[in-house]
């Protein structure tokens, strides 16, 4: 194996994100901080509890895995657009280094920029709420879990993307909306009953279920079925992942 | 004089190496490249890169010499044929064999924001080589990079950034150095000085394959010519040889007084009459001073003289490497 290509593209990723630490890093901070604001102080003076959880609470979860789906596949696409749009990648490509290799050395550094990220929100939201984890090692699981395969997702629209425009086409029209009206911000028990039947069809549901469940013990879906559902998407994006190293699918003609 | 189609059928013919010489580092057979759109780019190649030479690759826009580096260089995939790189093949043995390579490609791609330091030194790590500064110090010193090594890409000019390119194809220490154009968009002084490293890495046992426009470029530095039009390797000879066999040689005459036509006592040589029968040339082989028809030059200024015909000038012109190369594309179309 190739660690040293592997450690290569990893630190450059890294350092990418050093310097540009005002957008990776305290961008998202200031909007979570925004989000505590509007959600937990305006609306959640209104809301008193949910499922015995104050409300302010009971968004962190929420608020976590809105940036932890966005900044894994905004950091993963452009880390792979960005070689292809300015043509470095011939580098990447003409190395002695395997598929796999690539896909650690990108999805890696871009899951560990979100999951960090994660963490700082958390600790963000600390300072707006009390918070405390039923189940931390169950929440670090699903935290890693969900910044790798959304990573994934961010590197294959990395590929797929031949501009800019494309790039953020499925970020801004499928994740956020669904990661949105994915419970992030309620409990699918406060919505009509055919809107909770609809709701189920959203597969971030199950992510944002099974974190939350992982700090309060409150879950909408149950956790089994949020964990299936995570490695059923980190499956799917595995197969998507080897189909365009295999058929070379706009890298390697 | 020999017809450059002649040689131009079997050019690993040409090329194959005596038995006493070491086995090819690079062995292409049967290689062909037919994209999905149904342009077929490259045709049959066979070809044979010898250890330590300067191989300069020619051919027109679109004759398939960057499909044929990016084969080799495991960024295309082939449609049938093999590569072996210092007998390894480059597919099911890619590690070893790209590892061999370093790539200069022709587009000046480069991380606009990264440092020069930073950027070679990632390109050695991607080749799976430890880090080692010392030998990146003096791939940038070699390169007369060393002090824009804390300058972010995106202030250096086009030249400088041509050099980083090559600084980052020498930071894993290859020993095949693919040159995809690289004076491309380079001044003259600068064009100069490339060739110089070109030449000390040469020297230091990297064997090197160029492609070029600049046909100067071939002829000042390379040691063996391949000719690529349409997808198919048309000739393939030492650069001398190559000189020697396919360029003509002309005798050019100013003459006093402008002729109307050759006189019928100097019909029998191949003479012309230019710029309005003020010049006369004459077109000959000089690598075979015995060729059929052929005279030698004292015997043809002779028969000038007796022919009342009275010159103030004379100069000779060898045919240069870039004529030999129209010509030879201009036949095969």
């Amino acid at each position: 194996m190739n660690l040293q290509a592997v450690r290569a593209i990893y630190c450059f990723e890294m350092a990418r994100a050093g310097r540009t630490l005002l957008q990776s890093l305290v961008s998202p901070v200031i909007s979570t901080s925004l989000y505590f604001v509007v959600f937990g102080a305006a609306i959640g003076s209104r809301i008193q509890e949910v499922e015995g959880v104050s409300y302010g609470a009971f968004i962190v979860p929420g608020l976590i895995m809105l940036m932890l789906l966005t900044q894994s596949v905004s950091n993963a696409s452009f880390g792979i657009f960005f070689p292809k749009f300015t043509g470095t990648i011939y580098e990447v490509m003409s190395a002695p280094i395997s598929y796999f290799e690539i896909v650690l050395g990108y999805v890696g550094a871009a899951a560990s920029k979100s999951a960090v990220l994660g963490l700082v929100i958390l600790g963000t939201a600390n300072f707006f709420v009390d918070l405390h984890i039923l189940h931390p090692f169950m929440m670090l699981l699903f935290l890693v879990l969900t910044a790798i395969t959304f990573s994934l997702l961010g590197f294959i629209i990395g590929i797929w993307a031949d501009s800019f425009e494309k790039l953020q086409l499925v970020p801004l029209l499928i994740i956020t909306p669904l990661t949105f009206l994915g419970g992030s911000f309620y409990s699918i028990d406060m919505l009509p009953e055919v809107w909770q039947a609809v709701t189920l069809a959203n597969p971030v549901v199950y992510l944002v279920s099974g974190f939350r469940w992982s700090f309060y013990g409150i879950s909408d879906v149950s956790v089994t079925a949020s964990l299936i559902m995570v490695f059923v998407f980190l499956a799917v994006s595995l197969a998507v992942v080897n189909w365009i190293f295999r058929t070379g699918y706009r890298l390697r003609p | 004089m020999s017809h450059p189609t002649a040689t131009a059928s079997s050019p690993a013919a040409a090329s194959s190496a005596p038995a006493a010489e070491p086995a090819p580092v690079i062995e292409i057979t049967g290689l062909s490249k037919r994209y999905d759109s149904g342009f077929e780019a490259l045709k049959q190649i066979d070809l044979e890169i010898r250890r330590g030479e300067i191989f300069a690759l020619l051919g027109p826009n679109g004759a398939g010499k960057t499909t044929l580096i990016s084969i080799i260089c495991g960024l295309v995939n082939a449609s049938t044929g093999q590569v072996k790189v210092d007998g390894h093949d480059n597919v099911s043995a890619y590690r070893a064999a790209r590892a061999k390579i370093g790539l200069v490609p022709q587009e000046l791609t480069s991380d606009a924001f990264e440092t020069v330091w930073n950027t070679v030194r990632f390109s050695r790590g991607l080749f799976g080589r430890k880090p080692d500064d010392a030998h990146i110090e003096r791939v940038l010193k070699s390169l007369s990079l060393w002090d824009k090594r804390k300058n972010k890409l995106i202030t250096l000019s086009g030249g400088m950034k041509r050099r980083v390119l090559i600084a980052k194809a020498l930071a894993h220490e290859p020993e095949i150095l693919f040159l995809d154009e690289p004076t491309a968009g380079v001044d003259v002084a600068l064009r100069r000085d490339m060739w110089e490293v070109v030449r000390e890495l040469r020297a230091s046992g990297v064997t090197i394959i160029l492609t070029t426009h600049y046909i100067e470029e071939a002829e000042e530095m390379a040691d063996r010519i391949g000719v690529i039009n349409r997808g198919e390797i048309v000739l393939v000879r030492e650069k001398q040889a190559l000189m020697r066999q396919l360029g003509s040689k002309q005798l050019t005459l100013q003459l006093q007084q402008p002729l109307a036509s050759v006189p019928p006592a100097l019909a029998h040589y191949p003479l012309s009459l230019d710029e309005g029968g003020s010049v006369l040339v004459y077109t000959y082989d000089a690598s075979d001073p015995n060729a059929q028809g052929q005279v030698p030059i004292s015997t043809l200024l002779n028969d000038i003289e007796a022919a009342g015909i009275r010159f103030k000038d004379l100069h000779t012109k060898q045919s240069s490497l870039e004529e030999i190369f129209v010509n030879l594309v201009r036949e095969r179309q």
